[in-house]
């Protein structure tokens, strides 16, 4: 799921210094399940908006709505009425459901409560680690599973730079070498001889590299 | 002869090999440069020029290549995959070929969070392995890596590095082998301070018979106090045996421990089948490199 935090307080009053009523909307999918921008953050947030506000002598109207998935149309629509009848939208949904309402609604300003950080999971209460690039060609079933692309610093694909100590990365302690979680899991597998074949250079047109991505499916088209 | 260079010359003669390295100064200056290429000249074959080491921006490793080489240097230009992707890497490559650098090592690089621009983005287009496919087919095949011929191509003597002392240990030697298959001619190691891992390392290296297909070369590095030694520690990929750390904390002269650290490692290495050389990596104490090559009993080097 995509994992995301919530900016600074500071840096979201600035964007909504200028308003009398926003409407912040949370969104119920991954934000939710990652403690970012789910019905609770909401309150929260709305409730630190307000005291900041009145300690600089301002007042706010903030309606607050959570909608089920940000990022699809149908339930932007829902809270269509809010969103023309404010000065700004706060979104506590990840950058694509940001997006997402300023495409329908051109004339509405839209701002980001959260930054978007991940694509991962939750590790542990409170932990959340990145597995995911996104790079639209996977690699996994040479890897055991462990993605180099993403949980390698350097995306390495031929197996560990010099930096890898005691199963640990050079750049973070406290981060697992990618290369050390593969070469462990093949081990157990008995598929060490993958890790002897040179991983071909990579096209990476199918990632970011090539471009803003699209897929389009014929068959489902209406 | 692939590419023609001293360095390729004196291997394939049956030398013992001396190398050492150079960092280009964080500045236009040519006289860091020159005073460092006085200093080595006559003492090793050739010397690595790296590639803005551990991430801290410097002149760019070509640049200082050439005016090591007006200074009477052999250089090795160092590469790393970190700042360029396969267009730049190519580009640079056939630009050092032209300016009459043949000698190159490919390397992963530091990564950029460790260095002093640590909100600068990477590349990481290839790694360092996939660089040397791409130098070999560049030379031997004459193509660039969309297959494409190249009119005139570099003649190229390719190195590659290799960590002994980076985990997991027996991937090492698989990923040394990588390297060789992949293009490598000569190897050059992360300094070497625990003899006997790198002992042991040799043993595979031998069984494998990779030391047939590449020549190889051992890095050493000496320390000049104890706080060097406690900073060496932390640069990723070294490790130094509690027993070294503290022969520099309980040191007298603390130089000249560090030079007999280095000189007793430099004689073990010497009784290791299948080295073919020494890689002196005297990090910010460059002028002891002559010494170290004199009192090892490899000057006068070869011609």
């Amino acid at each position: 799921m995509i994992i995301a935090k919530r900016k600074p307080l500071k840096d979201i009053l600035k964007m909504i210094e200028n308003c009398k009523k926003i409407l912040l909307v949370g969104c119920g999918t991954c934000v939710t399940v990652c403690s970012a921008g789910g019905e609770k953050e909401v309150g929260i947030l709305s409730s630190l908006i307000k005291i900041a506000f009145k300690k600089e002598g301002k007042s706010i109207e903030i309606i607050e709505r959570t909608v089920k998935r940000q990022c699809e149309k149908e339930f932007i629509e829902e809270i269509k009425e809010e969103i023309v009848s404010c000065d700004a939208v706060l979104s506590m949904a990840c950058g694509i459901g940001v997006q997402a309402i300023a495409d329908i609604f051109e004339d509405v300003s839209v701002y980001p409560a959260l930054d978007t950080t991940f694509d991962g999971m939750p590790e542990e209460q409170g932990v959340w680690v990145e597995l995911c690039s996104c790079c639209g060609n996977c690699v996994l079933d040479k890897t055991g599973g462990v993605c180099p692309i993403t949980r390698c610093a350097k995306s390495l694909l031929n197996g560990p730079c010099g930096g890898s100590q005691d199963g640990m990365c050079e750049v973070n302690e406290d981060t697992p070498c990618a290369w050390q979680l593969i070469y462990d899991r093949l081990k157990k597998q008995g598929k060490l001889d993958l890790l002897t074949e040179i991983e071909p250079i990579r096209d990476w047109s199918t990632s970011k590299s090539g471009g803003v991505r699209k897929i389009i499916r014929e068959d489902l088209k209406l | 002869m692939k590419a023609g260079t001293n360095l390729e010359r004196l291997f394939n003669q049956g030398e013992y090999l001396v190398t050492s390295e150079l960092g280009p100064p964080q500045s236009a200056s040519i006289s860091l440069i020159e005073k460092k290429a006085n200093i080595l000249r006559g003492y090793v074959d050739a010397v690595n020029i790296t590639d803005n080491q551990t991430a801290v921006v410097r002149m760019s490793s070509l640049a200082a290549c050439v005016i090591a080489k007006q200074h009477g240097l052999e250089p090795i230009l160092q590469m790393t995959c970190r700042d360029r992707n396969r267009i730049a890497l190519q580009s640079d490559i056939i630009g050092s070929a032209a300016l009459g650098i043949n000698n190159v090592l490919c390397l992963s690089g530091d990564h950029q969070t460790l260095g002093n621009h640590p909100g600068s983005k990477n590349v990481f287009d290839v790694d360092s392995i996939q660089l040397l496919s791409i130098l070999k087919n560049m030379r031997d095949k004459g193509i660039f890596q969309n297959n494409k011929t190249i009119k005139y191509p570099p003649k190229l003597f390719i190195g590659a590095a290799a960590n002994p002392f980076g985990d997991p240990f027996e991937f090492r030697v698989i990923r040394l082998a990588k390297k060789i298959k992949a293009g490598a001619d000569f190897i050059q190691t992360q300094s070497i301070f625990d003899v006997d891992r790198f002992e042991r390392w040799m043993e595979e290296v031998r069984k494998k018979d990779l030391h047939r297909h590449a020549f190889i070369m051992a890095g050493v590095t000496p320390l000049k106090s104890y706080r060097a030694a406690n900073f060496m520690t932390k640069i990723a990929g070294i490790t130094i045996p509690e027993e070294i750390i503290n022969r520099m904390k309980n040191a007298k002269d603390e130089k000249s421990e560090g030079l007999k650290i280095c000189q007793e490692i430099i004689e073990r290495i010497k009784r290791i089948k299948g080295v073919r050389g020494l890689h002196i990596m005297a990090v910010m104490w460059e002028d002891i490199v002559p010494k170290i090559v004199k009192e090892s009993g490899l000057y006068p080097r070869p011609k």
